[in-house]
């Protein structure tokens, strides 16, 4: 098999491992071959977060609120939401490290969480900040803070788990999508690890989450096997200590950042080595760009739609919270992804299912508008656009698509060549 | 959650697809491929067609086919109650929300089916799981296939026998190894000019690319072609027609073309009014009553379009009692509509009482699965028995047949 070059597999690990190449920045990092690359950007030190000031909870309007005050509270929350998911995507563009970034987005694809339920941004900043703090190191750290992280407990109805009275919607999904797989749990193992998670309920306005003991069940409880008096901790060391874990993990990690094509399984084999004992995220990345299918150009990806918006905005220097916000996130819904708001529980979509007509349309409309907020009067021509994107090369198709275009026009339909779509 | 969960928000929260077939990426259709399926394998005239209507948020059913006689109901929600003199009467007792005028005249054609009391044993209050339980048919264990999606596995692998006419494939049609396919409606208004000509340039196929990229490829030259095809069929986000009238005149237009679809998808949201529900309701109902009275009156023009069954439930109806927000939560059973010109219209099933109610909701009185096999029978014409595990119950003589 042919492996990509020296140049075009650093290109990939920017695609992969970040939101693509800022300016210069392929150029400089190609120099020193893919190797040094890899070094390059699982070594590079994360920007410092200042998180955003939400101001207080607006609080829900009480059974008595008028409309007016109740569409006030509407508002505020709307306010705050906007903020929240400006503040997300402005660092996702602008940060020099890329690595923690596209890991916390990452991690909010897997422990996918929703606004639309949660209503609380500022508890949603809280597990974003989580995940871009565990979210390179141990995952069993990682999996202990979500497992009773306020806004994935609202999400997943675990207020409502209590002693007595389970509910199992968190237990379930915390064995089927954040750490063994579907399959490796039978439904009783469902019932008993619901039991283990009782107990907890969130203080929105502290925004933190409480173990409130006479609502939890001190119970014993037998889980996959193991039986004690199984808590959110302990339950948590139980599931990541099986087997089944590290490979589901593995895979997750390869889906979204090699192929949507299930891992070979001698490649799942290294992958977990290199997440080790630890269960160290970053060994496992530095194995998975150490297989030969991060380097086969038959290993493509549809880049998500917030992906390649942040990967435009990053290439063209325009910073998000500087766009008319209302068009800019219309445009992403009409892709199909906003920051905060996954469809479900099970995250987003992949591969073609982001390649539709009505995408299509709502990607050329943000391209437009992001190119027109750059400086792009120095774009005379399609290799300029090439260069400037990142791209290793265009069709002929592409080629003469682009032959009569110059400048913000140019590179806005250059943004929606399937060259640039794709993470080829 | 009432802004943001719309139908788009429902759809993939059910969990039924997140991670199944939409992960693995459903198929795409574009108007070409179904106008050359309609051109070299058209739709027998006489196949029967359904047309399938959800109401994501949970319709209050009460408000929508009104006992308005009935004290109990004028006592139970005494601001949010219709009087009778405002509702239009079906008879027994019961009358439409003023803003389902067309159906009514459909009511007194003898072409609206209201089967009352429709839901499932141990009605669950999630709108997640019970829009789950609804598109699965799968009340009692979770399933990872919508009831249609099954139909496809049962019946053979063609994606275009079941589509969509929405942003992204509901979990209704989704099954184990085949799914239905999507015909996205909304605001195809194409760029002019050089950039224009530039961005359809980009749909050209190129010989050697690998499988995604000319994905992409052929997906913008999709676009092009959906926007040129469909023409007026298409609607920008602020046409005057609403959502769903939008994507019925699409099934319409498919339909009368003879594509060899026989079911599709189509859906309304809004409709989880905890808070100031009067107004809201019956402006949901009004766009459901204008958009699916013109539908009708449209396919009873063309023998195609006779075949034409439109069904219409929500995930559940609301509770008896109104809260203290001008609005109702969460309930169970509701009413659900049979349309089309081989319905025989009139009530089926008992109307829940108003008094005898399990924990403050209505008691189920129809199964939906009895619907649900009605419509494999006697559209699908399909045994039902693969598809809903074997479920016997019918809602006899609802349909010609």
């Amino acid at each position: 098999m042919p492996l990509l070059d020296e140049r075009a597999a650093t290109r990939r690990l920017l695609d992969r491992l970040g939101f693509g190449p800022r300016p210069a920045e392929l150029d400089q990092l190609a120099a020193g071959g893919f190797t040094a690359a890899v070094q390059t950007v699982l070594g590079a030190t994360p920007d410092p977060v200042t998180m955003p000031d939400l101001g207080p909870d607006p609080g829900r309007p009480g059974k008595q609120a008028s409309p007016a005050e109740r569409k006030q509270a509407q508002q505020a929350l709307r306010q705050q939401e906007l903020k929240a998911g400006l503040w997300w995507l402005d660092r996702m563009v602008t940060v020099k490290a890329a690595l923690p970034e596209r890991l916390t987005w990452f991690w909010h694809g897997h422990f996918a969480t929703g606004e639309q339920k949660v209503r609380g941004p500022r508890l949603m900043l809280r597990q974003n900040q989580q995940q871009r703090q565990l979210g390179a190191g141990s995952f069993t750290a990682l999996a202990k803070s979500m497992v009773t992280d306020p806004a994935l407990l609202l999400w997943l109805d675990g207020q409502d788990n209590r002693s007595g009275s389970p509910n199992e919607n968190l237990a379930r999904e915390f064995m089927e999508l954040f750490a063994l797989g579907i399959g490796h749990y039978t439904e009783n193992d469902v019932r008993e690890a619901a039991r283990a998670l009782t107990g907890w309920t969130v203080d929105r306005a502290a925004v933190k989450a409480n173990l409130v003991a006479k609502r939890h069940d001190g119970g014993a409880k037998t889980v996959l096997g193991t039986t004690g008096p199984l808590d959110a901790n302990s339950l948590v060391d139980v599931l990541l200590g099986r087997a089944d874990s590290p490979r589901f993990i593995a895979s997750r990690l390869w889906f979204r950042l090699v192929s949507s094509d299930p891992v070979p399984a001698d490649a799942l084999n290294r992958l977990v080595a290199g997440y080790g004992p630890g269960r160290d995220v970053t060994g496992l990345l530095r194995a998975l760009v150490a297989e030969p299918a991060f380097r086969d150009p038959g290993t493509a990806l549809v880049k998500q739609p917030v992906e390649w918006a942040v990967g435009l905005m990053r290439a063209l220097d325009v910073v998000p919270s500087k766009l008319p916000s209302t068009q800019l996130l219309a445009e992403l819904r009409g892709m199909g992804q906003v920051p905060f708001e996954p469809p479900s529980v099970g995250g987003w979509p992949a591969g073609q299912s982001w390649l539709t007509t009505s995408a299509d349309l709502a990607r050329l409309h943000l391209a437009q508008l992001i190119t027109q907020h750059a400086d792009l009067a120095h774009v005379a021509n399609a290799e300029d656009a090439r260069r400037l994107l990142g791209v290793d090369a265009w069709s002929q198709r592409t080629s003469a698509a682009l032959s009569k275009l110059k400048g913000a026009a140019l590179v806005a339909v250059a943004a929606c060549a399937p060259e640039y779509v794709v993470s080829t | 959650m009432t802004r943001k969960l719309g139908r788009r928000g429902f759809l993939l929260a059910t969990g039924v697809a997140g991670a199944g077939v939409l992960a693995l990426g459903a198929s795409r259709v574009d108007w070409s491929q179904l106008m050359t399926a309609a051109a070299q394998n058209p739709l027998s005239p006489d196949a029967g067609v359904l047309v399938v209507v959800t109401l994501y948020g949970g319709n209050d059913g009460l408000n929508t086919v009104v006992p308005a006689a009935d004290k109990a109901y004028q006592d139970a929600r005494p601001d949010l109650a219709y009087k009778p003199e405002e509702v239009l009467d079906l008879g027994e007792d019961l009358g439409l929300n003023p803003g389902m005028k067309g159906l009514k005249k459909l009511w007194d054609d003898k072409r609206l089916a209201v089967l009352r009391g429709v839901g499932y044993p141990k009605p669950d209050h999630s709108h997640f799981r019970s829009m789950a339980i609804w598109q699965t048919a799968s009340p009692q264990t979770a399933s990872q296939t919508g009831w249609l999606g099954r139909w496809l596995d049962a019946t053979g692998d063609d994606p275009l026998r079941a589509v969509s006419v929405e942003p992204v494939l509901p979990p209704l049609l989704a099954g184990q190894r085949a799914a239905g396919a999507c015909l996205p409606v909304s605001g195809l208004k194409l760029p002019t000019g050089a950039l224009g000509a530039a961005y359809q340039a980009l749909g050209q196929p190129q010989q050697g690319e690998s499988p995604l990229v000319a994905r992409a490829a052929r997906s913008v030259a999709d676009l092009h072609t959906t926007a040129a095809k469909l023409g007026g069929s298409t609607h920008d986000h602020d046409g005057g027609k609403g959502q769903l009238a939008a994507q019925l005149d699409v099934v319409a237009g498919l339909v009368e073309a003879g594509v060899p679809t026989r079911a599709y998808s189509v859906s309304l949201g809004g409709f989880d009014t905890h808070a100031d529900e009067r107004g809201t309701q019956q402006r949901l109902l009004g766009e459901l009553d204008s958009a699916l009275s013109g539908f009708v009156a449209r396919m009873r023009r063309t023998d195609r379009g006779k075949q034409v069954v439109t069904l219409v439930y929500s995930e559940f109806g609301r509770r008896v009692h109104a809260n203290a927000s001008d609005g109702t939560d969460h309930g169970t059973a509701g009413p659900v509509f049979l349309v089309g010109d081989t319905v025989r219209g009139g009530f089926y099933g008992d109307q829940p009482s108003l008094t005898d109610l399990d924990n403050g909701d209505l008691r189920v009185t129809t199964d939906f699965r009895d619907v649900y096999a009605t419509l494999l029978q006697d559209v699908l014409g399909t045994d039902p028995g693969a598809v809903l595990a074997g479920h016997q119950g019918r809602v006899d003589g609802v349909l010609a047949t």
